[in-house]
């Protein structure tokens, strides 16, 4: 057999990357290399990840907050950012919700939001490591539509009393602080819960068949009394949380192309192996004609994210543009995932090999941040200025 | 403490490597060049003196254009300046005069201690350390898997086949590396952005005071007569067990010094 080129290569991507950026994906690369991927299959296994352990190793790095100026952040480019998302997910989606929920969500959060004070009590000790973050928006019965959430905060003297369930919320178990969003009589107001007040509980969500390699849980809030610096001064209406998923999701965009690709590998390096009818089954042209259309959408996913994420880097992004790509990406990743599972047989289904994994974890990645269906109607907006959400 | 470590790029040992057809020299154009893997655990054990004692780390290269990668590599885990000795008549230099090249480098810099790995991974001869203290009047402290400073006294555990020296001596001191004495840091993302801006000073062999004639093909003191790929592996012993099996295996670990 002739030389392989991978995927990725055969449009030269990387010559559309500096140095800088080369140097800090292949960081992001070898740390996932050497400390989640020979983990990662036991650790969705037993649906336990050691996320403070994680959290240090991706701290001593600057993985957290890496695109935050100041307070202990590396100040790192979108495109650095992004690519440093494709590589942690190309180990696993646990390991860049991670990221993108300590850096993307609360970080930025109480970056973006929140007062001098808040930042410097938290964010280095988040950007270390330390300190583990969590946010919360979605509850059980509001999920799309978080504009009729019912959790509530209401002033009580100075300080305010936050009454409600949060549900769904990554790493709440084994957070420190959550930045929860909650109804005011001044509408929808963030604020920075320390995981240990009294009367805030978080049960761990178990029986999950997507990302077991994450700690996922419901927060509930009962009666609990905050002291009025407990308020992210500048978030006012639902577009603050809106922002911080935005960033978010725009790393999401990248990162779900690294678990595709990480499964298209898989699948080439298997199909050149398995021999069946006596010949390898990348031999058959119905395999290479599978593998030629998953490198094709895995490149112009590529294409989508680093565009995006040049403009980030020059006029910044409007939340429509990012949602063409989170739809597109995550809806194309799974689709790779699920076809390379197909060229694996029944080694596709195995914790062997990384591929159903990826694929069971792109389906938390298609819902969360923005369903599918929820982007279609954002950029349906866009095109036809007309809201088709109620 | 002023400490200078050498980092030589090598093509990646993970990766087949070729000698060039021409030459004889490393071919380097067709192979991914990585920082020696050794040298990694050498740049580590500087900054764990610089963190404990205070001074400046600096990282010393002698080789073509292309090693500038592998010195922002290295200046990204956390080094404050670097030089690069960059000169054409260098190419085909032998051991001897590459420690010429780098003795004379290294006066510019006056260290108190130059760490350097045990071996580069392409030549693998383990003897530059020795030649540079010689050359240098310095301690040899070779072969390390630990090193403590106190004050000007340093003092090295030598690892050796069956366990271990100690060997203590002061300062100035050249002292080698093996990958038994740290587990070396990640670059950071801030390091990697800092690497950028930090100093690199490029020397020739003029700025050296050295004859091009005494480097390179021409000053080599050895040459490479004909180079072969290794035959492909044999099948390996296999040891039929007629009841003195184990004592056949034992023998075996024994004599390639597993046990
Ligand atoms: C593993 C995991 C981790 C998560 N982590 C977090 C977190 O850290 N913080 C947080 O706040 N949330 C988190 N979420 C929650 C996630 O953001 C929500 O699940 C998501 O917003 C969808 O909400 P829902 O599940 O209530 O679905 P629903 O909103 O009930 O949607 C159900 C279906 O109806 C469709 N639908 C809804 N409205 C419309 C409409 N107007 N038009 C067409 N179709 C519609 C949806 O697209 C979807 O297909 C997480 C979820 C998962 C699975």
């Amino acid at each position: 057999m002739a030389a392989r080129t991978a995927p990725l290569d055969l449009l030269a991507l990387d010559s559309l990357l500096s140095q800088e950026e080369i140097a800090m994906r292949d960081l992001v690369r070898r740390l996932v290399d050497q400390q989640v991927r020979p983990h990662v299959a036991r650790w969705f296994e037993d649906g336990r990840t050691p996320t403070r352990d994680l959290a240090k190793q991706f701290g001593a790095v600057g993985l957290l907050g890496m695109h935050l100026q100041g307070y202990g952040c590396a100040g790192a480019s979108a495109v650095s950012y992004g690519l440093a998302c494709m590589e942690l997910e190309a180990g696993d989606s646990g390991s860049r919700s991670l990221v993108s929920v300590q850096g993307s969500l609360a970080m930025y959060g109480i970056w973006a939001y929140g007062s001098e004070a808040q930042k410097q009590r938290w964010l280095p000790d988040m950007a270390v490591g330390d300190a583990i973050g969590c946010f919360g928006l979605t509850e059980p019965d509001h999920g799309s539509d978080p504009a009729s959430m019912k959790t509530r905060a209401e002033r009580n003297g100075d300080g305010w009393v936050l009454r409600g369930t949060k549900m769904w919320i990554t790493n709440a178990p084994v957070a420190d602080v959550a930045v929860v969003w909650a109804r005011t009589d001044d509408g929808v107001r963030g604020f920075v819960v320390p995981m240990d007040s009294e009367g805030v509980t978080a049960n761990e969500i178990h029986h999950k068949l997507s990302l077991r390699a994450s700690s996922t849980g419901e927060i509930v809030l009962d009666e609990v009394r905050l002291p009025g610096d407990a308020l992210l001064p500048e978030a006012r209406g639902l577009k603050a949380p809106l922002s911080c998923l935005t960033e978010a999701r725009y790393g999401i965009a990248w990162g779900a192309l690294g678990a595709a690709r990480d499964c298209l590998d898989t699948a080439i390096a298997y199909a050149c192996e398995r021999e069946q009818f006596g010949r390898p089954i990348a031999g058959f042209q119905l395999t290479q004609a599978k593998l030629a259309d998953m490198a094709v959408e895995l490149q112009k996913g590529f294409l989508l994210a680093l565009h995006l994420g040049r403009l980030a880097d020059s006029v910044g992004l409007r939340p429509e543009q990012v949602s063409i790509a989170k739809l597109n990406n995550v809806r194309e990743a799974l689709a790779i995932a699920r076809q390379c599972r197909t060229i694996l047989g029944a080694n596709g289904i195995s914790l062997e090999y990384p591929v159903l994994r990826h694929a069971n974890n792109l389906e938390s990645v298609l819902t969360y941040e923005g369903t599918s269906e929820i982007h279609q109607l954002v950029i349906g907006q866009e095109l036809t200025g007309v809201s088709a959400f109620t | 403490m002023k400490i200078v470590v050498l980092v030589k790029q090598v093509p990646d040992s993970g990766a087949e490597r070729n000698l060039r057809s021409d030459d004889s020299t490393v071919d380097r154009d067709s192979a991914n060049n990585v920082i020696n893997e050794m040298d990694e655990y050498a740049i580590e054990e500087a900054l764990k003196l610089r963190e404990a004692h205070g001074g400046e780390v600096t990282i010393l290269t002698m080789g073509p254009e292309r090693a500038a990668e592998s010195i922002r590599k290295a200046l990204s885990m956390g080094p404050d300046k670097a030089v690069h000795v960059l000169d054409d008549a260098l190419h085909g230099s032998c051991a001897l005069a590459t420690s010429k090249v780098l003795a004379a480098a290294l006066k510019t810099l006056e260290p108190d201690l130059v760490i350097a790995g045990a071996e580069s991974t392409d030549a693998r001869g383990q003897v530059l350390p020795h030649m540079l203290a010689e050359r240098l009047g310095a301690a040899a402290l070779t072969g390390a898997r630990k090193l403590t400073v106190d004050g000007a006294t340093l003092t090295i555990e030598r690892q050796t086949e069956e366990g271990y020296e100690v060997v203590t001596a002061s300062t100035p001191a050249v002292v080698s590396v093996w990958d038994t004495i740290n587990e070396p840091r990640y670059p950071s993302f801030k390091g990697i952005m800092e690497a950028k801006k930090k100093p690199v000073q490029t020397l020739s062999l003029g700025d050296l005071g050295i004859d091009a004639g005494e480097v390179g093909f021409g000053g080599a003191s050895t040459a490479v007569v004909e180079h072969a790929r290794r035959p492909p592996r044999q099948g390996g012993t296999r040891v039929n067990d007629d009841g003195e099996g184990g004592v056949k295996l034992v023998e075996f670990l024994v004599s390639e010094k597993f046990v």
